[in-house]
């Protein structure tokens, strides 16, 4: 039963939204609309669910000294303090201006920005290692990739851009594309593949066993 | 601050002659331009001009594939003036009334430069509150105003309709949609037959990165340490995140059955609930629910890189054995299996995000691109079932390459009809 | 293990060597390289390309009064590429006394916007000057020159909900003021009723509006996106589903040059091109490496 009734809504529900796409009635659209509610309503709840989880994982942490238990502590401050320099109450004079608020934006600006900054940065740095190790030329396709790859790399390059531009455009727009479409057809079709598997409850996977 | 003062610093100083002369070309058309301008400002005050010939032609018409909340009007622009005195149209206006008397409401504008027949839609929105409001199933009245450039002067058109906004039952833009889903249905259920005379001899291709999976299990008891799955950025919607439910659950059951240990830490909330139960049942499967803990499976966050910054510090920390990146990734694709790979661990990774694709080929030891990640459910369960939905993907693959080639060969030869069949509209 | 790798090279030639450099070498490089080609005083010019050209285009052929809709769909990660292009485009229009309607659905984006806005904003109550022409300083005012919506969750729902009342999920603006109480707003109820859609944006929010504003809306659409996203968005363009497109630091750098601002990006551009070189040395190196000891290999 615990399986059943599950599989029974994903069927009912995958059926009509399938069905849904095709009417354009306002009927239809506005049950396709509330089903759509449902989605968000669903995420807040999870949303709560997780928080839970977050704080209960690093609570456990921190009560029984396991292993870098201060991360948890650094984890929980974060979570909290911009809850409360969030919140909203107490008229203009008020320290709590939600997300106008001196402390938020502060955070914001001064600790969250330059952080995710850093992260995304190391990009640059993982890019370089990778490209070192990936690009030799140990066989005629791996040649043709790497030349492809220094000419779009340099196709901007003062001096050489002229040439260099239309070559890497013509790389980007044609072969890469090409290649692209070739795998997003394959993709397209196992995802239309998937969602039928779903809807009619051969794949089963996400109920929790396989 | 700083960094638009110095721009502006930077703007007030002319960088070089080219600027210059730019500069002064602009000038000079922002002279010509108000000079025009003055010349149309004297015609319409000083000289007696007479109103423009009206739109002819005006059809109002239900629009297709809809709620009922549009309708579509359809005029013939008005001829080029005839004489001096005749003003010149500038624009149409689009109004509509709920009886022939009026009262009219402007609904909408178009600019006159065109000369072929012109379309306007007419669409609007079921809030009554709203200025937006379309009156769906009730005769409604259209005329075309061509306006000039004294707005005391224009031209009506005659009046069109009655015309209702009637909601359709079948939206025929996506026809081609609908075909193509019942074929594949059809072409599906077929295989699924064969599949089920002939068991489980349908023959897949061996897929690496999922024969690896065993073996990096096998590994990490070895070494006596965790795996560490990350299902991704996706939602729980996304197809890619449903596949490697799937794998989950057959690498928590097989971890429970070794004995050692998985971590999966996740991005989405709805996922982090089903990837709980997911792993839980894998555990139970394996006869061991009492080695399922909670703290295996945890929500981190929904900001990509402080997630990122979780999932390397837990790579870094516990140093697990293998990695399995399987679902959708974005930007941080590189970064975690880069990481990884400084931790020394086996990787396997999986995901139809292509542009991350590459990252993955280089940073782990097996990859699974694209649609191989939708396959490994049924390469894994063997199951006839999910054999035979596979196969039929592989021939819908086929048709759709042959329909590919006669396309570009019938568009190529003239006959865009063939191409056309295909399109979704709306 | 990169330890080990260390002590390993100890007994390896020296083209081994070069083959099987520690990747903390790269790294260190590269860092110094940015740092330091960052205080170089070299211009690198961006010809404009045509897609980016487009939107350049469409942003100058507007007239006082029309209104855009730009979204700012970036979280501070994705800063260094998206914000000279938010920064370029809201300048543009601050310019030309076109009104903006900003909106922000991912989690981090209306800090991104708040930042940009607050920042040209101060900028512009100086006097400057474009193309030789003096502009005197003006007072760009929220809601009569711009309207700052802020973020929605559920970014598909608001995208599709904005198709028919902006006032479906944005009932008050990002400072909590009532739309309709908005000079901006006043005659806006949905797509119709703005010239166009510029979406700066480093997620997966970009695809709900190709998908829902500019298939379902016929939203005349441009995007800004991250350098490794754009080659999935240029089959958009061919199919006209959008008319213009903007990629990574490259295509900031192109729009401030178009729209003679230079920023950041144009900036920017000098350290890209030393490090590109960079990484081109090294993939040469490790080539030299490969092919010096193939025969040792036995290859």
């Amino acid at each position: 039963m615990k399986r059943q009734i599950p599989l029974a809504l994903v069927i009912l529900f995958g059926w009509l939204m399938l069905a849904l796409y095709f009417i354009p009635l306002e009927g239809a659209q506005k049950i396709n609309e509330n089903l759509l509610d449902w989605t968000a309503i669903i995420g807040i709840f999870a949303l709560a669910l997780g928080i839970w989880s977050l704080i209960s994982v690093n609570v456990d942490k921190i009560q029984y000294k396991k292993r870098d238990w201060p991360y948890s502590i650094v984890t929980l401050f974060g979570l909290f303090a911009m809850i409360v320099f969030g919140l909203k109450f107490g008229g203009a004079d008020s320290m709590f201006q939600g997300q106008e608020s001196y402390m938020f934006r502060h955070f914001f600006d001064d600790i969250l920005i330059p952080i995710f900054s850093t992260m995304f940065s190391l990009l640059a740095f993982f890019i370089a290692s990778a490209a070192y190790r990936a690009f030799r030329a140990r066989s005629a396709l791996a040649t043709i990739l790497l030349v492809g790859a220094i000419i779009v790399m340099i196709r901007f390059f003062p001096f050489i851009a002229e040439y260099t531009r239309p070559v890497a455009d013509w790389i980007i727009n044609v072969p890469n594309l090409a290649a692209k479409r070739a795998i997003w057809m394959g993709v397209g079709l196992g995802i239309v593949a998937t969602g039928l598997k779903v809807i009619l409850g051969i794949e089963r996977s996400y109920l929790g066993r396989d | 601050m700083n960094y638009y003062t110095e721009k502006i610093t930077r703007a007030l100083l002319p960088a070089n002659a080219t600027a210059l002369l730019v500069a002064l070309l602009l000038a000079c058309a922002t002279l010509n331009v108000s000079a025009q301008e003055s010349v149309v400002e004297e015609d319409a005050v000083g000289s007696a001009l007479v109103a423009p010939v009206g739109v002819s032609s005006v059809t109002a018409s239900d629009a297709p594939n809809d709620a009922g909340r549009a309708v579509v009007v359809t005029f013939v622009p008005a001829p080029v003036p005839q004489s001096e005195d005749q003003a010149l149209t500038l624009s149409y206006e689009i109004h509509r009334a709920l009886s022939q008397d009026g009262p009219w409401k402007k609904v909408g504008a178009m600019p006159s430069d065109t000369t072929a027949i012109m379309t306007f839609k007419d669409a609007g929105g079921r809030d009554t509150t709203s200025s937006d409001y379309f009156p769906t199933e009730t005769d409604l009245y259209y005329r075309v105003r061509s306006m000039t450039v004294d707005t005391a002067l224009f031209a009506e058109s005659e009046i069109a309709g009655p015309v209702q906004g009637i909601g359709q039952w079948w939206n025929s833009g996506r026809s081609p949609v609908f075909w193509f889903v019942l074929f594949f249905t059809i072409l599906t259920l077929v295989f699924l037959n064969v599949a089920r005379k002939r068991g489980d001899s349908l023959y897949i291709r061996p897929l690496a990165g999922i024969d690896a999976v065993d073996e990096a299990i096998g590994r990490a008891t070895e070494m006596g340490k965790p795996i560490l799955y990350v299902l991704g950025l996706g939602t729980a919607s996304d197809i890619a995140t449903i596949a490697s439910f799937t794998i989950l659950g057959r690498v928590s059951r097989k971890v429970a059955e070794y004995q050692t240990d998985v971590i999966v830490p996740c991005y989405d909330p709805i996922v982090f609930t089903i990837a709980q139960e997911t792993v839980r049942s894998g555990y139970m499967d394996a006869g061991r629910p009492d080695a399922y803990r909670d703290e295996q499976v945890y929500f981190v966050t929904q900001a990509q890189f402080a997630y990122v910054a979780a999932v390397n510090g837990t790579i870094l920390r516990e140093r697990p054995a293998t990695n399995i990146y399987l679902g959708k990734f974005f930007a941080e694709s590189l970064i975690l299996a880069e990481t990884g790979a400084i931790a020394g661990s086996i990787q396997i990774a999986g995901t139809d995000e292509i542009a991350q694709l590459p990252f993955f080929v280089v940073a782990c030891d097996y990859t699974l691109i694209g649609e191989e990640l939708y396959a490994a459910s049924a390469y894994l369960g063997r199951e006839p079932l999910l054999l035979g939905a596979l196969k039929a993907q592989d021939y819908a693959k086929a048709v759709i390459v042959v329909l590919a080639i006669i396309g570009v060969i019938m568009t190529s030869m003239g006959y865009e009809w063939f191409a056309e069949a295909f399109k979704v509209v709306g | 293990m990169s330890n080990n790798q260390t002590n390993n090279n100890s007994n390896l030639s020296f083209l081994e060597r070069l083959m099987l450099l520690d990747r903390r070498w790269v790294f260190l490089v590269l860092a110094l390289v940015v740092v330091s080609t960052y205080y170089i005083p070299m211009k690198v010019p961006v010809p404009a390309s045509t897609e980016v050209r487009s939107i350049y285009d469409a942003v100058e052929g507007l007239k006082e009064g029309d209104k855009i809709l730009l979204a700012i769909d970036y979280d501070p990660n994705a800063l260094a590429e998206l914000h000279p292009m938010t920064y370029a485009i809201l300048e543009q229009c601050f310019r030309k006394k076109v009104g903006v309607i900003i909106t922000s659905l991912s989690q981090n984006g209306p800090g991104m916007a708040e930042q940009a806005i607050l920042d040209i904003v101060d900028s512009t109550a100086l006097p400057r000057t474009y193309n030789g022409v003096s502009y005197p300083g003006r007072e760009i005012i929220n809601g009569v020159d711009y309207c700052f919506l802020g973020y929605r969750a559920y970014f598909e729902l608001v995208i599709t909900g904005m198709g028919q009342n902006f006032r479906t999920f944005y009932s008050r603006d990002y400072y909590d003021v009532l739309l309709d109480s908005i000079p901006i707003m006043k005659d806006v109820q949905n797509y119709d009723d703005i010239e166009m859609v510029i979406d700066i944006s480093g997620s997966n929010v970009v695809d709900a509006w190709i998908k829902y504003a500019a298939a379902r809306y016929d939203v005349k659409l441009a995007l800004g996106l991250t350098g490794v996203m754009m080659t999935d968005y240029y089959p958009y363009l061919g199919s006209g589903r959008i008319f213009g497109l903007m990629g990574g630091l490259l295509g900031a750098a192109e729009y401030e040059s178009l729209a003679d601002n230079p920023g950041l990006a144009m900036d920017g551009m000098k350290v890209q091109v030393w490090a590109h070189i960079t990484i081109i040395l090294f993939i040469l190196i490790a080539n030299i490496g490969y092919f010096g000891t193939r025969k040792k290999r036995g290859l």
